[in-house]
């Protein structure tokens, strides 16, 4: 409501500044049939919307002054002065009101009968009255939001310039870049550029919109669905402030819509049944946006009776969508996920709001075509979730850039799935009469070459190409070759003129970083011209395969040099990402040697101090989920799979094992000793573990507390009340109070006082840390 | 009748492009293939970071091709519903004011000129062939398909 207030002030703002000299040159000429015409539509729109809002006095007001005017405009009565200024002053009544009203204050309480009055045929002048008012006016200084209204071609405008102008930015760069330029030309262009980057995000949200618009006129549809259906429901709406593209907004509307209808309608139970299974007899739908990332989040989720991915199933093997045999193999997620096929709906009975079963399968086509996922998950009988993820915005579109035969394309992010080599280990090349076929872990996938596709031709053997599968809008998976690929990019993509689109293939142009024009595939475009039936569901594709082939042997392995040249590989699954320092974060500090990444200190392992020359190290960040330790190498090599057998070392140390990748022999760095032996001094964790320790005690204070500090404890002294995993007492002391079987004692004497003292020597080392390392792992850690 | 025309050069012939809606005339040395496009589509190119869709004006006639292979060609840039072209011929030659209204040509042409003939117009130096630069764009499948 107050948006619609909101949109009414500024409308009548925006008129009374545009009557302003109106109104002037209609006091100077009566007469003037233009004039009074743009009046008259200003009361009408007034006295229209006012009606809407209750805002009686104001109603009254232009109810008075149309009368009036509508009468001169038929001719019925003359506009003489008396007249005019009668209108003029409820004119300015009116744009008084309307400041109040954007001010947020109550309507002024006044009489305006003196103003209508003035407007019947004879009355005397009526300006008196508006003068105090507006004295009244003057002493309150309106305070008008600084916003303007925009048309949204000329934001367009502004966009596309400065779309244009990170274009001409990027050519600059490239042209600084070949010749050799002064520190402080490239600094100027530096500054440059992040503004261009700054102004782009600031362009870019002018065209966002709050959600909530989207958002406001589902309680009242679903109000009257309901009452329809005869149900009762209560909206939940959340996130309204997350703001989204306008032109998304729009294209996300029919989607949501459908979706909510069929919550209402299939999902949630007449009062009597969700009585009967136990439920609340109103039915909550709860409609909430969030952003991720570049992406939104829309997820609507009703309390309902859920899908029933059997009947489904039934349903798909009725149409023959499906077969048996494909449909024992459904997971649960694909069972659900066939709600999205063309033809298949759930209700029985066919009603005017939903269940003809057109629908979802519009609704995923079109939730595509934006770059946007919809996600089903359902609970028999308890509910169900439907997520729509959409980018924020359909200019700017991440890809990837390949190559065919030299030429460069852009392939959207949003459709591809998965990347991997021709030769890879777990990738197979067939032809089925002539048709290309790549069997990817066990899946066979059509593949198409893209230099085939495009007529060029290619200079990458068929083996050397890399596959990158594609699941394009609304279709099905299918991999498709390149030559090479190159970079992920952040292309800002325009149309391209219709003789390129007619192709089929393309989605628009955009220009590289070197001031090259790019062609945009359209995956499904491809799809088509390569003849790939997309109708053909993956999920024949499926073969059976023994699971355990694929998990027994092969692991992934990041293949590397490390600083003293020796080939190694480490589980790709522990290296968190790659970085690269300036040498001089490398410090041996404390006994180790340490790097700096940002604002976090890692272990270094990988290299010893001597090793490190040159200005940079680069180093693989490993995380084992709880800590973190840098690894330094000099290059990688590649990713490859173990599968082979692992030659065991027969020591523990950093590495454990050789084996043969890829021909050549290559260490395997252990993880797990890496972390064991650089961790366990470092490690700054959220969950630390907690020793008291007496503070009374200068012993414990000075001596036994870096100790246990070093171990990995956070140290609290018996004044804090904190609940302690561990507590240090001496033997002969009172126990403290939250003594339990986590106290650890100790003795001043070396030998145990008996058979069952379990005391420890204060200075027996060992003994100590093992005693706090075995609390740690009794919490589980 | 005072409209300016840009004289230009294509397979030979001298012919006439309103000028007004020329934007510009460049010399393009990039140009960058578009696989499967129609074949009068010679490739993209970029002009001060707009992206240009290249026409090559003698096969879009049917009049054989403009050999690319040299590099540097001549192009009249135009703006048709929001798309830069680059429209490659033979030589840009001059500007010159048109004399007369466009008038019909009675006499037989090449098929490829007719369909983009918008007509003779009179100038200084002797009549020119006024052409369509929306039809030249099209190409020939536009007229297949009309």
């Amino acid at each position: 409501m107050d948006d619609l207030i909101a949109d009414f002030v500024a409308e009548c703002r925006e008129m009374l500044e545009a009557l302003g000299g109106e109104i002037v040159a209609w006091e100077a000429q009566p007469d003037d049939r233009a004039r009074l015409d743009s009046i008259f539509r200003f009361v009408h729109t007034v006295k229209g919307n006012c009606g809407f809002f209750e805002f009686p006095r104001l109603e009254a007001l232009s109810h008075a002054a149309e009368d009036a005017l509508a009468d001169v405009r038929a001719g019925r009565r003359h506009a003489d002065a008396a007249l005019v200024s009668a209108v003029l002053a409820i004119i300015d009544r009116i744009g008084e009101m309307v400041a109040s009203i954007e001010a947020g204050e109550e309507m002024p309480a006044g009489d305006d009968s003196a103003l209508i009055h003035a407007l019947a045929p004879g009355a005397e002048s009526a300006s008196a009255p508006a003068a105090p008012a507006a004295a009244d006016a003057a002493t309150k200084p309106s305070v008008a939001p600084r916003t303007i209204r925009l048309s949204v071609e000329l934001l367009d405008r502004v966009m596309s310039t400065v779309s244009d102008m990170v274009l001409a930015r990027n050519e600059l760069a490239r042209r600084l870049r070949e010749s050799a330029t002064d520190v402080p030309v490239d600094g100027a262009f530096e500054r440059l550029s992040s503004i261009i980057a700054e102004m782009r995000d600031a362009i870019t949200r002018t065209r966002m919109q709050r959600i909530e618009n989207l958002f406001v006129g589902l309680p009242r549809m679903v109000r009257d669905l309901s009452a329809e259906l005869g149900k009762q429901v209560l909206v939940d709406i959340d996130g309204g402030d997350v703001e989204l593209d306008r032109e998304m907004i729009e294209m996300i509307r029919d989607p949501l819509t459908h979706i909510i209808r069929n919550a209402v309608d299939h999902g949630i139970e007449k009062p009597g049944e969700r009585l009967q299974a136990g439920k609340r007899e109103i039915g909550v739908l709860s409609v909430s946006a969030r952003q991720s990332g570049n992406q939104i989040l829309i997820d609507i989720h009703d309390d309902g009776r859920g899908i029933d991915g059997k009947k489904l199933v039934e349903k798909a093997i009725a149409n023959g969508v499906l077969t048996k045999e494909d449909a024992a193999q459904l997971a649960q997620r694909e069972q659900l996920a066939l709600i999205f096929e063309a033809g298949l709906s759930t209700a029985t009975q066919v009603t005017a709001i939903s269940g003809r079963g057109v629908g979802m399968d519009v609704v995923r086509s079109n939730v595509e075509r934006i770059g946007g996922i919809v996600e089903v998950d359902s609970r028999l009988g308890e509910g169900t979730r439907m997520t729509l993820r959409v980018p924020l915005t359909l200019t700017i579109i991440p890809a990837l850039t390949v190559s065919i035969a030299g030429q460069h394309f852009a392939i959207p992010r949003s459709a591809i799935e998965e990347i991997v080599r021709s030769n890879g280990e777990s990738v197979t090349l067939e032809h089925v009469g002539g048709a290309g076929i790549a069997t990817i872990r066990g899946r066979r996938v059509p593949e198409v070459s893209l230099a085939l596709i495009l007529g060029l031709q290619s200079t990458v053997s068929e083996q050397d190409r890399t596959l990158i599968v594609l699941r394009p809008a609304g279709g099905d998976v299918y991999a498709l070759a390149v030559d090479r690929i190159h970079d992920h990019e952040e292309l800002v993509v325009k149309p391209a003129a219709p003789a390129v689109m007619a192709t089929g293939l393309y989605a628009g142009t955009t220009l590289a970083d070197d001031g090259s024009p790019i062609l945009l595939m359209d995956p499904s475009g491809i799809a088509q011209v390569g003849g790939v039936r997309l109708e053909v569901q993956e999920r024949s594709a499926r073969i059976v395969e023994d699971p355990a082939s694929i998990a027994s042997k092969a692991t992934p392995v990041l293949l590397f040099r490390g600083l003293d040249g020796g080939r190694r590989a480490l589980r790709l699954a522990v290296v968190d990402r790659i970085e690269e320092v300036p040498t001089s974060n490398v410090r041996e500090t404390a006994g180790q040697l340490r790097v700096q990444v940002g604002d976090a200190i890692l272990p270094l392992a990988g290299a010893v101090a001597s090793d490190l020359g040159g200005e940079k190290v680069r180093l693989f960040r490993l995380n084992d989920g709880q800590f973190e330790i840098g690894y330094a190498f000099t290059e990688v090599i590649d990713f490859a799979m173990i599968e082979r057998d692992v030659i065991h070392a027969e020591r523990a140390g950093e590495v454990n094992g050789v084996s043969l990748i890829n021909g050549e022999p290559a260490e395997l760095v252990d993880a797990h000793w890496l972390f064991s032996t650089n961790v366990g001094v470092a490690a700054r964790s959220a969950e630390q573990l907690v020793c008291r320790i007496p503070c009374w005690d200068p012993w414990m204070q000075n001596m036994l507390r870096p100790l246990v500090e070093a171990a990995g404890y956070r140290v609290i002294d018996d004044a804090e009340e904190e609940e302690a995993d561990v507590v240090i007492a001496s033997v002969g002391e009172d126990s403290p109070e939250d003594s339990t079987d986590r106290t650890i004692w100790l003795r001043t004497e070396p030998e145990a006082a008996g058979r069952n003292d379990e005391s420890i020597y204060r200075y027996d080392r060992a003994g100590l840390l093992m005693a706090l390392k075995s609390v740690a792992v009794g919490r589980g850690r | 009748m005072n409209e300016l025309l840009l004289v230009v050069t294509i397979a030979g012939e001298k012919v006439a492009f309103a000028a007004a809606a020329v934007e510009s005339v460049v010399e393009l040395d990039t140009l960058i293939p578009v696989p499967r496009a129609a074949p009068h589509v010679a490739g993209l190119s970029a002009l001060r970071s707009r992206v240009l869709t290249v026409i090559d004006c003698m096969r879009s006639l049917e009049l054989g091709d403009t050999d690319c292979s040299d590099g540097i060609r001549e192009c009249a840039v135009v703006e048709l519903d929001g798309h830069h072209y680059a429209l490659i011929v033979d030589l840009v030659e001059d500007v010159v004011e048109a004399l007369s209204d466009p008038q019909p040509v009675r006499a037989a042409m090449g098929p490829g000129w007719e369909r983009v003939s918008e007509g003779m117009v009179e100038t200084e130096n002797g009549p020119l062939l006024l052409v369509d630069v929306a039809a030249l764009i099209a190409g020939v499948e536009a007229r297949a398909a009309a």
